[in-house]
């Protein structure tokens, strides 16, 4: 009995022990959020909504807006996507499905060291290395013969939006690809099998297996990269130029969220500071609402997914 | 026996040994707590470990936050001593508890950088085309008005990348104090901060980030500390100042302009350097400060800031050139110096 009632006391402990440090982590979200609203008034009662749809960053004048570094944090990252995603995709349908077994330990082994290398360094590697590339190889002959296009209008310089898309887009391949391989193992070798033996090609295999079972987590895996991506500073801000302003062009620099505080928070003061805690504010929404969207999103696929089969 | 003495020997030592570190602490330095600029971090690093080394009694621990962190640190009190690039302005003097005393220690000097490859340092710029070029109303190297100035190079036929610091900076105050003092067009549109509405160009992080862009893109122009030029061999521009004259941006150049405004100098010393007068003066030059208070509440700590300060205005400054500051001319060191009998604890001065 004695030795009963003992156990229920330390299941009692335990339960009440866990249960605080889950209200720890609950009540640090709160408090992050209380003090960047607290310290984030001055600029919301100053600027309110225009914040959101003013373009001018005036430190001298006392004049902010959100908007260009809105902008850069979004097109950015979307770019990172879009160069990311089929890279990394098919690179994991490769590793898994068609690489020898040899080459498969190596590949993704390097995958991995990607994701290990800190973010200042992709910024430093950007700056020497990637940008001069992009600039000599890609920019200036586009310019050149597709200048006519808004999104490659010149003048070239080096760092700009482009440059930072595409460093983005090499950071978050380690992670999109480890995810997406983790997914392609999930499908049962005997679905691989059966649509081989009804005489379907590889590639039938890999569309018909992996659109119907994998398109959920391959959302998923693009999701974490998107995370990754939209708040990632360091890399970002040595190689996107930091203008704050708008451009059509991919040629041309911009600004991101995560960059401006990085930059100016250390010697801001007043409504400047007010301003950047307000930029760090919307950052942190912003990620919030593309994540609950593609929770959203993936339930249904998921949802559907397992319907069709 | 012979076990029980070697322990007990032992414990005696152990014993004896605490008491030399309890009795040690009673002689244990004076930490003085700084916060601040970065610009004269390595400076002050130097000054510390010298000093410290001659006065074993006295520490320091500097932290290099910046200018606007220093001011803050200072404002409320959590440190000795605050540093700055730029002087604290009426409306942050009002915050502050106290009086409080700006003391120079080293000069800085912004110049400006480029990257051309056929020509050598030396290109010769005008203050209203500084300006011109950081208005984005001078896009061209080969425009006139340069040519005019550099007839013996050739200029390229080639976009001006402008390249600008994207951190909040003393370095930018400066830079940006210098365009407001001597170009209307600039005061009026853009004004003068620690970080302003640039109209053109690109942001780089730092001064190694400045550095990054111009020594990346053919055809750039930014500006960046002489310290980090001259460290990192990097082509300088001449300029013309006050008197006409062209000037390089060297150490003697940049005392020159402090020696410019010596006699002007006004007793809290809050005075810009941009644009000083005087035959060889770099136009684009800074005083950067230790900012203390007059009155000090704790007088043990107060006596040792006034004793390094005023071992700092002296033999400190022989330190300076080899660390690529510029030295305080001697009027305005003498002048600093006998600013430091102001300090006081409980009335008494601490000089």
């Amino acid at each position: 009995m004695a030795a009963r009632s003992g156990k229920i006391t330390k299941d009692f402990v335990f339960e009440k022990a866990s249960a605080f440090f889950a209200s720890v982590v609950l009540f640090l979200a709160v408090l992050l959020f209380a003090v960047l609203l607290r310290e984030s008034i001055p600029a919301l009662r100053k600027f309110g909504a225009s914040f959101l749809v003013t373009g001018t960053w005036d430190p001298v004048l006392e004049r902010f807006g959100a908007l260009p570094f809105l902008f850069g944090t979004l097109v950015s990252s979307f770019l990172a996507l879009l160069i990311a995603v089929p890279l990394s995709v098919g690179a994991a349908i490769f590793i898994n499905e068609f690489a020898p077994p040899w080459l498969k330990a190596p590949v993704s082994l390097l995958a991995e060291l990607l994701a290990a290398i800190p973010s200042v360094i992709y910024g430093l590697w950007g700056i020497f290395v990637l940008v001069p590339i992009l600039r000599d190889g890609l920019m200036k002959p586009l310019t050149k013969y597709l200048g006519w296009i808004p999104l490659f209008k010149g003048p070239v310089y080096g760092p700009s939006m482009l440059a930072a898309g595409v460093l983005l887009a090499i950071m978050i391949i380690p992670f999109i690809l480890s995810v997406s391989r983790e997914v392609l193992a999930t499908i049962p070798q005997r679905q691989k099998e059966a649509v081989l033996s009804l005489g379907g090609t590889r590639w039938e295999m890999i569309r018909i297996v992996i659109g119907q079972h994998c398109i959920p987590g391959i959302f998923g895996a693009t999701v974490l990269g998107l995370g990754r991506a939209l708040g990632e500073t360091m890399a970002v801000t040595m190689v996107i130029g930091n203008r704050p302003e708008i451009f059509a062009s991919l040629f041309q620099q911009g600004y991101s969220m995560a960059a401006v505080i990085a930059n100016e928070f250390a010697e801001a003061g007043g409504l400047q500071l007010s301003s950047l805690v307000l930029i760090g504010l919307l950052l942190m929404l912003l990620t919030l609402v593309v994540n609950f969207a593609a929770k959203g999103m993936l339930s249904k696929m998921v949802a559907r997914a397992s319907r069709g089969i | 026996m012979k076990r029980i003495s070697g322990t007990s020997k032992a414990l005696i030592a152990a014993v004896a040994l605490s008491l030399a570190v309890i009795s040690g602490a009673s002689a244990e330095p004076l930490m003085m707590n700084g916060a601040g600029a970065t610009f004269p971090y390595p400076l002050y690093s130097k000054w510390f470990y010298e000093y410290s080394n001659a006065n074993p009694g006295v520490k320091f621990n500097y932290q290099s936050i910046g200018s606007g962190g220093g001011i803050k640190q200072i404002t409320t009190g959590t440190v000795d001593f605050g540093a700055t690039d730029a002087p604290m302005s009426e409306e942050e003097m009002g915050k502050l508890p106290g009086a409080i005393l700006h003391i120079p220690t080293a000069i800085g000097a912004v110049v400006v950088v480029y990257n051309l490859d056929k020509v050598e340092s030396g290109l010769k710029l005008t203050p209203d085309l500084l300006a011109g070029i950081f208005l984005g109303k001078i896009t061209r190297w080969n425009d006139p008005k340069i040519a005019e100035l550099n007839k013996t190079v050739t200029l390229p036929n080639a976009d001006i990348v402008v390249a600008h610091r994207s951190d909040g900076s003393g370095t930018t105050d400066i830079f940006t104090n210098y365009l407001a003092a001597v170009n209307t067009e600039w005061r009026a549109k853009i004004g003068h901060g620690k970080s302003v509405n640039w109209p053109v160009g690109l942001g780089g992080k730092g001064n190694e980030g400045v550095a990054g862009v111009v020594k990346q893109t053919p055809g750039a122009l930014g500006y960046v500390e002489l310290a980090y030029a001259k460290q990192n061999k990097m082509k300088v521009a001449a300029l013309r100042n006050k008197e006409g004259n062209f000037v390089s941006p060297t150490l003697e150049a940049t005392s020159a302009a402090a020696a410019g405004v010596a006699k002007s100098m006004p007793d809290d010393f809050r005075v810009s350097l941009v644009d000083a007068p005087g035959k060889e003066s770099w136009p684009i030059s800074g005083l950067t400060w230790i900012l203390v208070y007059k009155d000090q509440k704790n007088e043990a700590r107060g006596k040792a800031m006034v004793q390094f300060l005023k071992w700092a205005v002296k033999d400190g400054q022989k330190m300076e050139a080899a660390l690529d500051y510029a030295a305080l001319p001697k009027a305005v060191a003498d002048k600093v110096d006998k600013a430091l009998r102001q300090i006081t604890s409980k009335g008494k001065s601490l000089y």
